[in-house]
């Protein structure tokens, strides 16, 4: 039976840079994933696309690609990536050139755009999912991405492409595109569609099924977390396979890493909805098939939603924020006393936070030989964090100097503070009727 | 009967979209599940939660796999992108229900041990 061996190089933006090129070289895969975008990355990718309408795409493009595209040119290995992020089609020309840069012969790039309906929804009537308000009524909307499907990437790669850049598209779906192709499922085939978007749920967080995100040491040990092996699915026609990773690395595949990726982010399990399918997880069996193996099966699914789902980026004030801490007896008190202090000041200079927050955190930063005393005992230090939501920049800068302040006007003994003021991009959700959106696939080449 | 932290008979995961969080609890032992099923209630993990928790909550059922998924309304402060909290994606959440007390026979023993 036809098999499909997909490796997946990146589960988030800031995933470590040199897990991909080992999956190439040693993991006899056929497809490269790169899974780069999160909630809010695609929001602040739109922003840098408004100040540079070349940019927007993800930041680590070049450094992710430069290290394995000559060797999956090589092997004749295909990379899926949603690299695109708000910018797919800069990314796309920026691979090209890359591809070039590096010498590389022949290679056919197909970039996926489409998921960008900034403009669809601006002129629509769409409401919060989550609060049922109006999205006309959020306040500077710079952004709206709906999640595209595996569709565009399965034709793109029947278009012949080696490479497929992608914006927003939902994770499992840069998964389930391969073997859409490679196994020639049809976009009706409910079942095979949720068996394999379960498979790519597995993988899309990379080292979450590998041992990463898992340790705690004493009840689950996990050995080499310094050099995880990353994931590898192998999927036969029915949408069953092996889990495993790549070869002579550290990390850890076992039942126990298959079922917590499983539950990650699910909420009903009989109805976890994607573009493509409405997967149902309730009959999964996860079997240990040998060392590191996984054989999983039991996946299905049901007819697709109507709507797809669409991330809205907004700014939404910013938010200011100051931390300092406090040891020794009363370290608790003290920090409290000080958190009072802060937000009274904010009072006295008409600082009109949305929201406040005051938070007391540590172990043992200021004295490292200090023995953890038991939870029941006050702590012997303490990190005062105080942070505001406002309006302005200003009002966010005068609540991170109060912190700063502290250090002469505040309680007994504190440290020298840190400060931070940054803008709030923030993202809700909507849903879109799918005929609305229009994937579209341009595809560029190197050489002939 | 005695009386130990979930830890002992279960691990945990937690998860974020938006303003919903989920943890999943995943029996060590899948002949532990009805354990979890019977004391692990929807209740007892939102009192367990508090006010970190303002919507409700509901409890799924994976017997395939032994685990529970827990899914919690309201729970992060608005959501991950305008949150104020140190940890706004709440992924350290999982490790706060492996405290949980469970009750089992005094010749229990957990898994790790066994």
């Amino acid at each position: 039976m036809k098999r499909v061996r997909i490796g997946v190089g990146a589960g988030f933006s800031g995933d470590r840079l040199d897990a991909a090129l080992p999956l190439v070289e040693r993991g006899d895969i056929g497809y490269l994933v790169f899974e780069c975008l999160a909630e809010r990355t695609i929001a602040m990718a739109q922003r840098d696309k408004l100040r540079d309408s070349e940019r927007g795409y993800h930041p680590y493009l070049d450094e992710r690609l430069r290290r394995v595209l000559p060797a999956c040119v090589e092997r004749g290995v295909k990379i899926v990536g949603n690299l695109g992020a708000a910018n797919p089609r800069a990314a796309g020309t920026r691979t090209v050139q890359l591809a070039r840069e590096l010498g590389l012969q022949r290679l056919k790039v197909a970039t996926v755009l489409g998921d960008d309906v900034l403009e669809l929804v601006r002129a629509g009537d769409f409401n919060v999912a989550e609060t049922g308000e109006p999205v006309a009524a959020l306040p500077r909307v710079v952004s709206a991405n709906a999640y595209l499907g595996a569709e565009p990437i399965r034709d793109a790669l029947a278009l012949g492409a080696d490479v497929v850049i992608t914006g927003r598209v939902a994770d499992p779906s840069l998964t389930l595109g391969p073997l859409e192709y490679e196994l020639g499922w049809g976009w009706d085939d409910w079942q095979r569609l949720g068996a394999g978007t379960i498979a790519g749920h597995l993988v899309e967080c990379t080292t979450q099924v590998t041992g990463g995100y898992f340790a705690d040491p004493g009840y689950k040990d996990v050995p080499g977390l310094a050099n995880l092996g990353y994931p590898i699915v192998e999927v036969d026609a029915s949408g069953a396979g092996l889990l495993t990773k790549t070869p002579d690395t550290g990390g850890l595949v076992s039942v126990a890493t298959c079922k917590e990726q499983l539950l990650y982010e699910l909420h009903d399990p009989a109805r976890y909805l994607t573009p493509d399918v409405t997967a149902d997880f309730t009959g999964v069996q996860l079997h240990q098939a040998g060392p590191d193996l996984v054989r999983f099966s039991g996946g299905n699914g049901s007819p697709r939603p109507d709507t797809l789902k669409v991330s809205v980026g907004y700014l939404a004030g910013w938010i200011g924020e100051g931390q300092v801490s406090y040891g020794g007896p009363g370290a608790v008190e003290r920090a409290r006393l000080a958190g009072e202090v802060v937000l009274d000041r904010l009072e006295l200079l008409g600082v009109r936070a949305r929201e406040t927050r005051v938070e007391c955190v540590g172990v043992d930063a200021l004295f490292p030989g200090a023995a953890l005393k038991g939870s029941l005992e006050p702590p012997y230090e303490v990190r005062l964090r105080v942070a505001a939501r406002t309006d302005t920049e200003e009002e966010a800068r005068i609540v991170a100097h109060e912190v700063d302040a502290l250090g002469l006007s505040g309680p007994s003994a504190g440290s020298i503070a840190a400060m931070s003021v940054r803008e709030v991009l923030a993202v809700e959700s909507t849903f879109i009727p799918r005929e609305l959106v229009r994937p579209e696939i341009v595809m560029e080449a190197v050489g002939e | 009967m005695k009386t130990i932290p979930l830890r002992e008979v279960a691990h945990a995961r937690s998860g974020d979209k938006t303003d919903t969080s989920n943890v999943g609890v995943i029996a060590y032992d899948p002949t532990d599940y009805e354990l979890l099923r019977e004391q692990v209630t929807a209740d007892r993990v939102k009192a367990l939660y508090g006010t970190l928790v303002q919507g409700d909550v509901t409890r799924y059922e994976l017997p395939n796999i032994g685990a529970l998924n827990f899914v919690l309304r309201r729970a992060l402060h608005g959501g991950v992108t305008v949150s104020l909290a140190l940890d706004p994606h709440g992924k350290t959440r999982s490790s706060v229900v492996l405290d949980l007390p469970i009750t089992v026979p005094d010749d229990y023993v957990p898994p790790r041990l066994r």
